[in-house]
């Protein structure tokens, strides 16, 4: 297995800024911190698991009917994530709402699968999945920090932004209102797609 | 002898530095930074010597000057009004403090939205120009003018400037600079106030400095209107939708009037009433529209299509033709904003059809959206975006009505 199969979607070819998948999910859940968390881990797990079995069955699959097989092999797996969420973890379940149910449509899910599971063993698919959904993790922390701390003034629900600082106490400083809303997302995720282009650039030259 | 001596220091001065900013110099790093003051200061004394350059007086430089000029007595009005404003709301009378006072409260109270707004856009402009080692040039000059004349004048400094950060990095350089920004950066400012810290930019606590009073705006669209109003007009409540509760305060309004506060249609025309900086006074507008349609720097098709556009659409109901006009950000918006040359359709039948559809759109956002009593901003906000496209299909319906010519004559 090489060291690249893991790195490389943690950076060089990051599936938000760089591929281009996942976008839509990764402007709808970073208001806070908390549940991108989740909704990371969610997708790592479903993006490891579900390459890891269909890279064992690969050669069991007719041609013709693999994009029905991969759907429900994913599928499974996020009713079994959401179920477990709404078990254990309620709030989150309930602020993650449709978004759960949604990983099945992230396109990084069934792109991995189709670009890379259908054609390697097990091991290196589920280490690509696992790197995949860290990658998109990545993204997803790095933005909804940003928005939790200029639109809430908090992080994982902890204030940061001192009280004391805000009109009503007295102080100067409010809250960006347009943080909460999902054009800086889209704002913030361009942003980085501009740093990581600047990186590859300099790479490559 | 003495005063050229005076008048050609600065060109002496400039000459003297020049070679150090020049390529090989010490301070060559800096040499977009004085290529900005030598142009601002001086007519630089390099020209085109080849080539087949055109030579016309009619620079970046001066259009954007004439503009800056066409925005000065809304500015100044501006300024009044400010006083005006919080005297009235004092209750003081204009005989107690006299006109100069009243002037100096306001002056000093916008000067540093002036200032602010300034410092940090050239600021960023010229740290951009000099990172990229492009030539600062003059772009900034009208939307650094534009934007404290847009927004209340009670907004906290600090959020000002972030801001003309945003618009200016985000709205304009990220794009490419001057002439290459889809939307008018300075109504991008406003836009990110308006969302970012909406409690600064809309409501009744915001426009008067040391008190409070809604907009004649506000009041008509219920944007913000105080609920007793609606109490007060004894509708059976179901017809309180959004539309009814226009319908009904309106009725109230021009006939019975209970809504005192809201000012005639006179005083609005002259402008002395809440409102942003520069907005308010359409008559300092009107003269500013003289001088930008005399000199050709604006056009006058977009806004002639603008006020038909608010015309044809102010006749679904709610609030009278005059009164759109009027009130709120709309001749301001529609003189300075929509006809910015960049942002703006380019074709000549793209202007008529982009300047209509943004007073369409306009009063559609007053009537019918109460959250936001104001629909200049986004209206052309949103025109803005799809100013490239009308072009295109301006363009692509000429091609093909000249190619079934062509078909036609064999």
């Amino acid at each position: 297995m090489n060291k690249r199969t893991f790195l490389d979607p943690l950076f060089r070819s990051s599936p938000v800024p760089v591929l281009a998948l996942g976008i839509c999910s990764a402007l709808a859940v970073t208001v806070k911190l908390e549940p991108a968390l989740v909704m990371a881990l969610a997708v790592t797990l479903v993006t490891g698991f579900s390459e890891l079995l269909l890279s064992l069955i690969r050669n069991t699959i007719p041609n013709r009917i693999r994009i029905i097989v991969q759907l429900m092999v994913v599928a499974t797996l996020v009713i079994l994530v959401d179920q477990v969420l709404k078990a254990f973890a309620w709030e989150i379940s309930k602020q993650l709402s449709v978004f759960v149910g949604l990983i099945i449509t992230n396109c990084i899910i069934m792109g991995r699968i189709e670009a890379f599971a259908l054609n390697n063993k097990p091991l290196p698919a589920f280490m690509d999945g696992i790197a995949n959904g860290l990658g998109y993790g990545i993204v997803l922390v790095v933005v909804a920090v940003v928005r939790e701390l200029l639109g809430s003034g908090t992080l994982m629900g902890y204030r940061i932004v001192p009280e004391h600082w805000y009109v009503s106490q007295g102080g100067f400083y409010e809250n960006n209102g347009l943080f909460i809303l999902p054009p800086m997302a889209l704002i913030l995720v361009g942003l980085l797609v501009w740093i990581y282009n600047a990186k590859q650039a300099k790479s490559v030259w | 002898m003495k005063l050229r001596n005076l008048i050609q220091f600065p060109d002496k001065l400039m000459r003297k530095m020049a070679p150090a900013f020049r390529k090989g110099g010490p301070l060559s790093f800096l040499h977009s930074t004085f290529e900005a003051f030598e142009a601002f200061l001086l007519v630089p004394d390099r020209v085109t010597d080849k080539g087949s350059h055109i030579r016309d007086a009619n620079d970046l430089k001066r259009v954007m000057i004439v503009v800056v000029i066409a925005l000065v007595p809304s500015l100044l009005f501006g300024m009044f009004n400010t006083g005006w404003q919080y005297y009235t709301a004092l209750g003081t009378t204009t005989a107690q403090v006299g006109f100069f006072q009243i002037f100096w409260y306001g002056f000093l109270k916008v000067l540093p939205l002036l200032v602010v707004s300034y410092v940090t856009g050239l600021g960023i402009e010229f740290a951009i120009a000099q990172i990229r080692g492009h030539q600062v040039n003059e772009g900034y000059l009208v939307t650094g003018m534009l934007i404290p004349l847009i927004v209340p004048v009670t907004i906290p400094l600090w959020m000002l400037a972030l801001a003309v950060a945003f618009s200016v990095l985000i709205g304009k350089e990220i794009f490419g600079g001057t002439g290459m920004n889809i939307w008018n950066p300075a109504l991008l400012a406003r836009a990110f106030l308006f969302f970012a810290y909406p409690g600064y930019m809309t409501g009744e606590s915001i426009w008067i400095d040391g008190s409070s009073g809604a907009t004649p705006l506000a009041l008509l669209t219920g944007g913000t209107a105080p609920l007793e109003h609606l109490s007060s007009l004894a509708v059976p409540l179901e017809q309180l939708t959004e539309h009814a509760s226009i319908w009904t305060r309106m009725a109230s309004h021009f006939h019975i009037g209970v809504v005192p506060e809201l000012p005639s249609w006179t005083d609005l025309f002259i402008g002395l009433v809440p409102g942003s900086v520069g907005e308010t006074s359409v008559i300092c507008i009107l003269l500013g529209a003289a001088i930008l349609i005399f000199t050709g720097v604006a056009s006058w098709k977009i806004m002639l299509s603008c006020a038909s556009g608010a015309f044809l659409m102010s006749l679904a109901g709610g609030i009278p033709f005059h009164y759109h006009l009027v009130m709120g950000g709309f001749a301001f918006g529609c003189v300075f904003m929509a006809t910015d040359p960049v942002t703006s359709a380019q074709t000549e039948t793209g202007k008529w059809i982009f300047g209509f559809l943004i007073g369409v759109m306009t009063v559609i956002v007053r009537l019918f959206n109460p959250g936001y009593p104001e629909g200049m901003m986004l209206a052309i906000l949103l025109m803005n975006t799809f100013a490239p496209l009308i072009d295109h299909i301006v363009v692509a319906v000429h091609v093909k009505r000249r190619m079934k010519r062509i078909a036609a004559h064999g």
